[in-house]
């Protein structure tokens, strides 16, 4: 069965579309036009494709997040507080740089989110690593004290006057905005997340710190006796991932909003969680697993427009299409143990 | 800031009436959670419960006119959230983590979508004790204004724990949280416990979320709940798999969650966010002195593994 990797997530994806159109159908919509609507506001034209991909970049950021740590057997799902830090820094960086070049304070807002984002992941790391302090729930504490940290500052200290609705910070500046990719509207948040999946892929395939990783993810008391720095190495992986979630923080400053304000805390983390478990952790599979789900979210208000459905209704659909692919994962053991191997 | 001392009352009061108000959802979710947990699985979805809970007994009690009749539809459909992951979570490879945040994603989808045409109608509210009559301090009043499905919670805390302690079930989850073995050569169906603990736990925390909508703060909206679903598993963890320790950590949640806006209400607007926070710092502290005895008191064995 050579196709299984590919054939069982897409069987689970047909599953969980005809689920979903089951569903419409119950509340009154026609499936298959509703069907047409997604892949309209999703994938049907140039327009369409950008505002996916435009989803898509954080998407892909934040599922390294957890997809990292996870080669190491740690579940982290503290994207969320990552991408809040990361973008606060960036907001803050880029407010301190506002007279410098632009180049200057780009590159000085992604160090700072990256910083950290991976400081707080890296944080985790180690609390885990030196004092057994469980990483998923430390993580997800993690986000509740991050959020309460950024909303504490925008609405006090940092808060431009001028933002009644919605307290945020100052705007970093029009000329300081991160641009887009040539002539479309795509930002440069999109190709930070390409590069960085094809980067840690490299890495984790092609170098000795990868085959290190999964050494420790193997058999940590084997990776300490062979001499490996374990704390170390738990440390720099949770670092990574909580840099990319960071850096996923800072585009959404720079690309998107302008300010760091609480629209920092809209779910990138969380869904990024199960796109890498979606992915299985495997960092190119998170590309077009992220771009499955930004595509979703960009049909969301071409579904609501076009058949009057309620705006939660992406949301429905990307819920269904997670269980169907995590209930998947228990076909892939099933092979596995057909087989006779223990995958 | 505060120069009237009257007003440390007022602050004191509106604290205490946040902590029983506030708390009682967390109550829920908590016992709910701890019950999963004690048979060695963590359920991350249950915000997913507490919102469906929300939205159905919002609709069931606006329905049928009553508001007991709306709980237990809450109730229901946390079973068949529990449901789905304890029968997902059974699988070979299937991560217990992630099945709970894709239920919560789909569940607050279900809840916003089916629950679109309930903004606007209004249910029928829980009934409520009002222990302040006695005094004609309005804040004390309001803050003694005591919810029945408290008074539940409260008697459900020390009966768990009995539950635990002292009953054939109770031994039975344990043995299957501590260990696969051990339940295995006891004769006891591993899978079949998990099941029911995480469907009963489901349904606890789905009753916490007809609390939101049918008492506190009331009706249905998108944004009900702040995540007191996702803050079950720190609040278990704060409680150390004791039900009796989930009532007073749900007070002490709830009383940090009130302490900002009753601050607020004397004028005090510094650090309202802070003390929101508080609690989850308190978590983290105290998972971090607790980490260093080897194995943590009260943590079920299959747990402390991973």
């Amino acid at each position: 069965m050579a196709f299984a990797p590919f054939l069982i997530p897409l069987t689970a994806l047909a599953l969980s579309l005809l689920l979903f159109g089951g569903f419409v159908s119950l509340a009154g919509a026609n499936a298959l036009e509703v069907y047409h609507s997604i892949y309209r506001g999703a994938f049907g034209t140039w327009f369409s494709w950008q505002n996916t991909l435009v989803s898509a970049a954080p998407l892909m950021l934040t599922a390294l997040c957890t997809a990292l740590p996870a080669r190491l057997g740690l579940i982290v799902i503290g994207g969320e507080g990552a991408v809040v830090l990361g973008g606060l820094a960036a907001a803050l960086t880029g407010l301190a740089l506002i007279e410098a070049n632009p180049w200057v304070a780009l590159f000085g807002m992604a160090l700072a989110a990256m910083l950290a984002g991976g400081l707080l992941i890296g944080l985790v790391g180690w609390l885990r690593h030196s004092r057994n302090v469980n990483e998923t729930i430390s993580s997800l504490l993690f986000n509740y004290i991050s959020i309460a940290i950024l909303s504490f500052l925008v609405i006090g200290v940092l808060r431009d006057p001028e933002t009644l609705n919605k307290p945020s910070t100052h705007h970093i500046g029009e000329t300081h905005m991160l641009g887009a990719l040539g002539e479309s509207s795509i930002h440069w948040g999109f190709g930070f997340g390409l590069i960085a999946c094809l980067l840690l892929w490299i890495l984790y395939k092609r170098t000795v710190f990868g085959f290190a990783v999964d050494m420790v993810g193997g058999n940590a008391r084997a990776a300490r006796l062979s001499g490996l720095p374990v704390g170390r190495i738990v440390f720099l992986v949770c670092l990574m991932g909580g840099a990319a979630a960071g850096l996923a923080g800072m585009v959404e400053v720079a690309a998107v909003h302008g300010r760091a304000n609480t629209s920092l805390n809209a779910g990138y983390g969380y869904e990024g969680i199960l796109i890498a478990f979606a992915a299985r952790h495997h960092p190119l599979a998170i590309v077009p697993m992220a771009i499955l789900f930004g595509g979703i979210r960009a049909a969301g208000s071409l579904m609501q427009r076009d058949h009057d459905l309620p705006d939660a209704t992406s949301l429905v659909l990307q819920g269904m299409i997670f269980i169907l692919l995590l209930a998947s994962e228990a076909v892939f053991a099933h092979l596995a143990r057909k087989r006779g191997g223990a995958a | 800031m505060i120069e009237d001392p009257s007003q440390w009352l007022t602050v004191l009061i509106a604290v205490l009436g946040g902590a029983i108000r506030v708390g009682t959802p967390f109550l829920f979710v908590s016992l709910g959670e701890c019950l999963t947990e004690k048979s060695g699985r963590i359920n991350l979805g249950l915000e997913g419960n507490l919102i469906m809970g929300a939205m159905a007994g919002y609709g069931v009690a606006w329905i049928t006119g009553s508001a007991w009749l709306g709980v237990l539809a809450a109730g229901a459909t946390g079973v068949v959230l529990g449901f789905i992951h304890a029968l997902l979570c059974q699988q070979a490879r299937v991560n217990d983590i992630a099945v709970g945040i894709a239920l919560m994603i789909l569940g607050t989808g279900l809840a916003f979508f089916l629950g679109k045409p309930l903004i606007q109608p209004s249910a029928p509210h829980l009934p409520a004790l009002h222990l302040g009559a006695w005094s004609d301090n309005p804040a004390l009043r309001a803050a003694l204004e005591i919810n029945a499905l408290f008074i539940v919670g409260v008697i459900l805390a020390p009966a768990m724990a009995w539950f635990f302690r002292s009953s054939r079930w109770g031994l039975a989850i344990r043995t299957v949280g501590e260990s696969d073995q051990a339940a295995r050569a006891m004769g006891l169906n591993v899978n079949g416990v998990r099941m029911l603990a995480t469907m009963a736990g489901g349904f606890l925390a789905g009753v916490g979320g007809a609390f939101l909508s049918l008492y506190y703060p009331g009706g249905w909206s998108e944004g009900l709940s702040s995540g007191q679903g996702l803050m079950a598993v720190a609040l278990v963890i704060f409680a150390r798999w004791d039900p009796m320790r989930c009532l007073y950590a749900s007070l002490l949640f709830g009383g940090a969650g009130a302490l900002g806006p009753s601050l607020q209400s004397v004028g005090v607007t510094w650090g309202y966010y802070l003390f929101n926070a508080a609690p989850y710092v308190l978590t983290l502290i105290l998972m971090i002195a607790a980490s260093s005895k080897k194995v943590r008191s009260g943590m079920p064995g299959t747990l402390a593994a991973r």
